[in-house]
């Protein structure tokens, strides 16, 4: 049985990235291979370093001093002002799916499919990522924008030399609450999604609240809620996790301040892709078992 | 004409029982190639006010940031108080930042947070320090009321002009009561008025609180104020050291274009 302690998975998230990139940056010198181009170990230092910013929230994460009082503004910051943006989405979205899937199944004859259909799909894939990609436009960007201009203005280091942990004060509150708040925006995104969609039930196929809710829960199963909860907690670290490092370690100047920003967004939106691939594959497994 | 023969340090006699608070010996420091401080040495006495000027890139602000420990130094040593402040750990280190004051060329005010909560906050991690003192509020309207902003307290940085913004960052230095205070270009991009505003301000901190100060600046009216000793400080070396007279009446022309 493979038991690696969290010292050690902090050495090998910190190791395998940077390794990688020394043994690409050395074939490039030793052997000249032309084809391994600077922008591949440009990504793996990037990799590395953002492996290493995770692993120091990792360890500093369980630290005192928790700094609750910042953990909760943030939360209210990432929360409760995301709520507007993501139930509009979220219902939007709900809309839109049922309006273009309805033709489509009416003239198959399966229209009563369609709350399981949506159900289905948005509690599983489409709610958790485009909630997830929405939260990374508008969190990631702005964390980005806030640590780096804080940077850039040296607020970051009068915070350091006042003798607070700028990293705990920050860094940490920041990629904790938005680990704790996105899966609260998913589920709300999602329970929107799903009145959008019986609104255009309601109003076309005149289908009552309880039986377009009855199917919906009747089709999913607890396995479907638990591996999408969980991966929605990952998106959410993965958002601040990325705004927090371009920020925190921001060019100076405004160019680089809006190029954090920039970044972030992209940077997170990689990030969610890939993490729901990854969710996807182990689900997958858990369901052939 | 070599570096070492152009000027003749001359320092000012000092009293044998006058405290080094800032001993810096040999610092150096790199970015690459680019060599920033190369065997810098310096020494800061209690109560005095030592002015370094140089030109942009000379290795000032690295020097500063080396000093506070945002920077660690290639080799060198820095000394604050009797502690290498290289070799202090995380907590022992902000323990030692609570006598050093530092107003940075920005003033970096916390622009999410009104006049009060920045000063409020230096003190956050140093309740202990404060125990036997005053309310945090009375701290507070004190430290404003010293640099002239007593009305101030409930302002946001963006409601603030910039001689302002500089007195509050001044305050937010002095509520922690240090015993040195750094200068990063204090009067740099405020109107001549306000800049000596800001000297004057300096000075009578100086007198009140008996500090030492460390005042890094371009501005030759700012050091002839306020300095009792300046360092000229040239390719990260101590170029040439003495009073404000004594390098004004220098030959070399390096010094001498200080002073045009």
């Amino acid at each position: 049985m493979i038991n690696i302690s969290r010292q050690g998975m902090i050495l090998i998230i910190y190791t395998v990235p940077n390794s990688a990139y020394l043994w690409i940056y050395n074939c490039r010198d030793m052997h000249g291979i032309k084809g391994i181009s600077g922008k591949v170990a440009g990504f793996f230092r990037l990799s590395g370093e953002l492996s290493r910013f995770a692993g120091r929230y990792f360890a500093e994460v369980w630290k005192p001093p928790f700094e609750i009082r910042e953990l909760l503004h943030q939360c209210y910051s990432v929360g409760n002002r995301s709520f507007p943006l993501v139930g509009i989405t979220g219902f939007i979205i709900g809309l839109v799916l049922t309006l273009q899937t309805r033709p489509t199944l009416q003239e198959f004859g399966a229209v009563s499919w369609i709350p399981s259909m949506v159900g289905i799909s948005i509690v599983r894939e489409i709610g958790p990522v485009i909630i997830a990609l929405v939260c990374a436009g508008r969190v990631a960007s702005g964390i980005g924008a806030e640590l780096g201009s804080m940077r850039v203005t040296e607020q970051i280091d009068a915070m350091e030399v006042s003798g607070t942990n700028p990293f705990k004060f920050l860094v940490v509150t920041r990629i904790t609450a938005t680990t704790l708040m996105v899966p609260v925006l998913v589920i709300f995104g999602d329970v929107l999604a799903l009145y959008g969609s019986f609104l255009i039930e309601h109003l076309k196929g005149n289908v009552s609240f309880q039986l377009y809710f009855n199917q919906v829960f009747n089709s999913l199963e607890f396995s479907d809620l638990i591996p999408d909860t969980v991966k929605t907690f990952f998106f959410g670290l993965a958002i601040g996790l990325v705004g927090c490092f371009k920020g925190y370690y921001c060019a100076k100047g405004t160019v680089g301040v809006g190029t954090a920003a920039n970044t972030a967004v992209v940077a997170a939106s990689m990030l969610i892709f890939i993490l729901d691939f990854i969710a996807v594959l182990i689900s997958d497994i858990f369901y052939e078992l | 004409m070599s570096r070492e023969n152009t000027i003749t340090p001359v320092l000012p006699v000092r009293e044998a029982e006058e405290e080094v608070v800032i001993r810096i010996k040999d610092l150096r420091k790199s970015f690459g190639d680019n060599h920033v401080l190369n065997g810098f040495n310096m020494e800061l006495h209690q109560g005095e006010n030592l002015v370094i000027m140089g030109k942009s890139g000379s290795g000032k602000t690295v020097m500063i940031k080396c000093l506070v420990g945002l920077m660690q130094p290639d080799s060198g040593s820095i000394e604050v108080m009797g502690k290498d402040i290289i070799k202090l750990d995380r907590t022992a280190l902000d323990l030692l930042r609570a006598d050093i004051g530092f107003l940075f060329q920005g003033s970096a005010l916390y622009d999410s947070m009104t006049v009060r909560e920045n000063l409020e906050f230096s003190l956050r991690r140093h309740k202990e320090r404060f125990k036997d003192r005053a309310d945090t509020e009375t701290l507070v309207l004190e430290a404003l009321k010293s640099v002239g902003l007593s009305h101030a307290t409930a302002l946001m940085p963006a409601e603030l002009s910039g001689g302002m913004k500089r007195r509050v960052a001044l305050a937010r230095t002095l509520i922690m009561n240090p015993r040195i205070i750094l200068y990063d270009e204090p009067t740099s991009g405020l109107d001549p008025i306000t800049a000596k505003e800001i000297i004057e301000l300096m000075r009578i901190i100086q007198a009140r609180y008996r500090t030492s100060a460390l005042i890094i600046t371009h501005d030759v009216d700012c050091a002839r104020v306020i300095s009792d000793r300046m360092i000229l400080l040239v390719d990260g070396i101590n170029y040439a050291e003495g009073t404000y007279r004594e390098l004004q009446r220098s030959a070399d022309p390096q010094v001498k274009a200080f002073f045009k």
